[in-house]
């Protein structure tokens, strides 16, 4: 075990990769020698080279076509964006291309890539470099979603979406980076794509939540146990293939649920959890299913409004409270 | 041009008439469901760069995709099956004539999105490229596609990176019915080339054996590891866009002087000519290659229709 950064556990979980299989190549700007905007990649091109942590022009579209035809030639592309909220301009590849490649060749194809997407709130960045879109993602068939919330995990679901033989559109919440834990030097721990995981056991609610939100469950649980409420953390980590599993069989045991997402509510992943939950455990349920994320804003600039729109810790309490009325 | 290398590329354009005529009349006949985008007309160009590649080497195909298929080396019969929306189809009747991919022999896919095959071919040379195994990647393109961004920003990668991949616009003067050079400014595709600093070349695209000599430079030139061509077709479509839609946007005579130039009979009348052939023996490898389609249609025809309980195979890998 050693103490490492999100970060930091992201680059450990590539460069191990890279050392296991000479097919794994990073693609994206600013890569090499600057080892990416956040750092994730540093030491990375000193270690395998500029062949294979490769430097692209400012072309979304381009390079990350060019990862879907490598990837469908034998290559294991890990593909960053500098910021999540581009993945618009790359959207083509991913889900008119990669997506679908291996159904419309009737599994003649392959398209084993990863694209990692810096994202979310919290840092004034505004309306181009603050958004999650991981809800456009997990709507489309062909694509797999994942969402770390710890540095361990972090690891252990890059190295899985890496050896994965799927398209992955992997969010790394930038809030998170900088975030130190425990992580286990196993280079073949891996954390299995499709599992949710209870971050914290309750038996009088459920907040089911993901990416850094799950941080801010933490802290409201801390505050409501001092009320004397006993609040369970299910951490999804995949969004898609959804654990929904883990998840009903908490509301069975708490009886009350709160989806929780940072990012814009409507259409977005809460309301999924909550059709999932009315659909199949609706009988177990003493309180209407509560959803909580951002009203239809863009993420502001200032950053008082920011804050204004965005989750917090204290909303999330209000929430629970109200669910326990 | 030796006469067996003469006579096989007539061959091969015929297969591809033929076969795309007979997709015509299936298609018009209700026999066949979906969208069809014949490439009547421009049977040189798939057939000329195919010429030059070897099985494993790779290509990217448009919607318009039959010929590259037929040319790259695939079997007619799962072509025309996959068109039979068969379970015996190249990809099961998931992709049917607009993703039509067969990979055994290098063909990535048709695509239903315009310009988005040519990154992928530049990803493939770059594939190639990374893992040295010599390899040539093909992106085919119409003239249309010329003016997405995924085209400019592949040329340049493939550029920059002096990647192993060879760019093949067929400039058939239409984007389904907007004549292109009342959205493109400027006349020839191979002058943007100059922006990425790569060779740019115009072929007469229904001049089979010169599309063969520009397409052979093209990819000896990436195999040596000598970056991509960018090479321009002129060429022109029989029919619609689409089989089904009606041709009120090209005047007649312009169709008729294309018509005239059609790189089939051309070929033929030059074989004659050149005396590589006399017509009995071009009648034959007609015969032939009807026979062949006809198999074809026999074969799909034939073969189980895809099942719904297998329709969620192939969505994942597991």
């Amino acid at each position: 075990m050693s103490i490492m950064s999100y970060s930091k556990a992201l680059g450990a979980a590539m460069a191990e990769e890279m050392r296991r299989d000479d097919k794994v190549v990073c693609i994206g700007i600013d890569l090499q020698y600057y080892g990416g905007a956040f750092g994730v990649t540093q030491g990375l091109c000193e270690e395998f080279g500029e062949d294979r942590v490769v430097n692209m022009p400012i072309a979304e579209a381009g390079y990350t076509g060019l990862a879907v035809g490598a990837a469908a030639t034998g290559l294991r592309p890990v593909v960053e964006l500098q910021f999540g909220d581009w993945v618009t301009i790359a959207s083509d590849q991913l889900v008119n291309q990669a997506a679908n490649m291996r159904y419309m060749s009737g599994g003649a194809l392959s398209v084993p890539m990863v694209m990692r997407l810096p994202c979310g709130g919290f840092g004034a960045a505004a309306a181009q470099h603050s958004h999650m879109f991981e809800s456009w993602f997990a709507f489309v068939a062909g694509l797999k979603v994942m969402c770390p919330s710890t540095p361990e995990e972090a690891k252990g679901m890059l190295k899985t979406a890496i050896r994965e033989n799927d398209p992955i559109i992997f969010l790394e919440h930038r809030q998170c980076y900088e975030m130190k834990g425990e992580v286990t030097e196993d280079p073949e721990f891996t954390v299995p794509i499709g599992k949710a995981a209870v971050k914290r056991e309750g038996k009088d609610v459920t907040i089911v939540t993901y990416s850094y939100m799950v941080h801010f469950a933490l802290e409201a649980a801390k505050i409501l146990e001092q009320e004397g409420i006993d609040t369970e953390v299910v951490d999804l980590r995949t969004i898609k293939p959804m654990d929904t599993e883990t998840v009903l069989n908490s509301v069975k045991k708490t009886h009350r649920v709160l989806c929780l997402q940072e990012t814009w509510l409507t259409c977005g992943v809460a309301g999924e959890v909550a059709a999932v939950i009315a659909d199949l455990a609706f009988d177990y349920l003493d309180a209407p299913v509560k959803r909580m994320g951002s009203p239809d804003c863009p993420a502001p600039f200032s950053p008082d409004l920011e804050t204004y729109v965005l989750p917090s810790v204290n909303g999330i309490v209000q929430a629970v409270r109200e669910l326990m009325e | 041009m030796d006469r067996d290398t003469r006579l096989h590329l007539y061959r091969e354009m015929l297969r591809i008439r033929q076969f795309e005529e007979k997709v015509r009349e299936l298609a018009m006949a209700n026999e066949l469901p979906g969208f069809f985008h014949l490439y009547v007309g421009e049977e040189a160009v798939a057939v000329g760069v195919c010429s030059n590649l070897k099985k494993e080497d790779y290509i990217t195909s448009t919607h318009r995709g039959h010929g590259h298929l037929l040319a790259k080396g695939a079997d007619m019969n799962r072509a025309m099956a996959e068109l039979f929306a068969r379970e015996t189809g190249y990809n099961k009747a998931r992709g049917g004539s607009m993703h039509i991919a067969a990979p055994e022999v290098g063909m990535l896919g048709a695509n239903g999105i315009v310009g988005a095959g040519i990154p992928i071919a530049t990803g493939a040379a770059f594939s190639s490229k990374y893992q040295k195994d010599g390899k040539v990647a093909v992106a085919f393109f119409g003239d249309g596609a010329t003016s997405q961004g995924t085209f400019h920003e592949a040329l340049n990668i493939g550029a920059s990176f002096s990647l192993p991949v060879v760019y093949v616009c067929e400039n058939n003067l239409y984007g389904v019915s907007t004549r292109q050079s009342k959205v493109r400014k400027l006349e020839d595709i191979a002058e943007r080339a100059k922006a990425y600093d790569m060779r740019g070349i115009i072929v007469d695209g229904n001049d089979i054996e010169a599309v063969c000599d520009a397409a052979g430079e093209a990819v000896r030139l990436a195999r040596n590891g000598e970056g991509p061509t960018l090479i321009e077709c002129k060429t022109y479509r029989h029919y619609t866009h689409f089989v089904g839609e009606p041709d009120n946007y090209r005047p007649r005579e312009e169709v008729d002087t294309w018509k005239k130039k059609d790189p089939i009979t051309g070929y033929a009348q030059r074989l004659i000519r050149e005396e590589t052939a006399v017509q009995e023996e071009l009648d034959e490898i007609l015969r032939s290659v009807n026979q062949e389609v006809e198999k074809a249609v026999e074969f799909a025809k034939n073969s189980p229709k895809a099942r719904p309980d297998t329709v969620f195979d192939d969505v994942y890998a597991n």
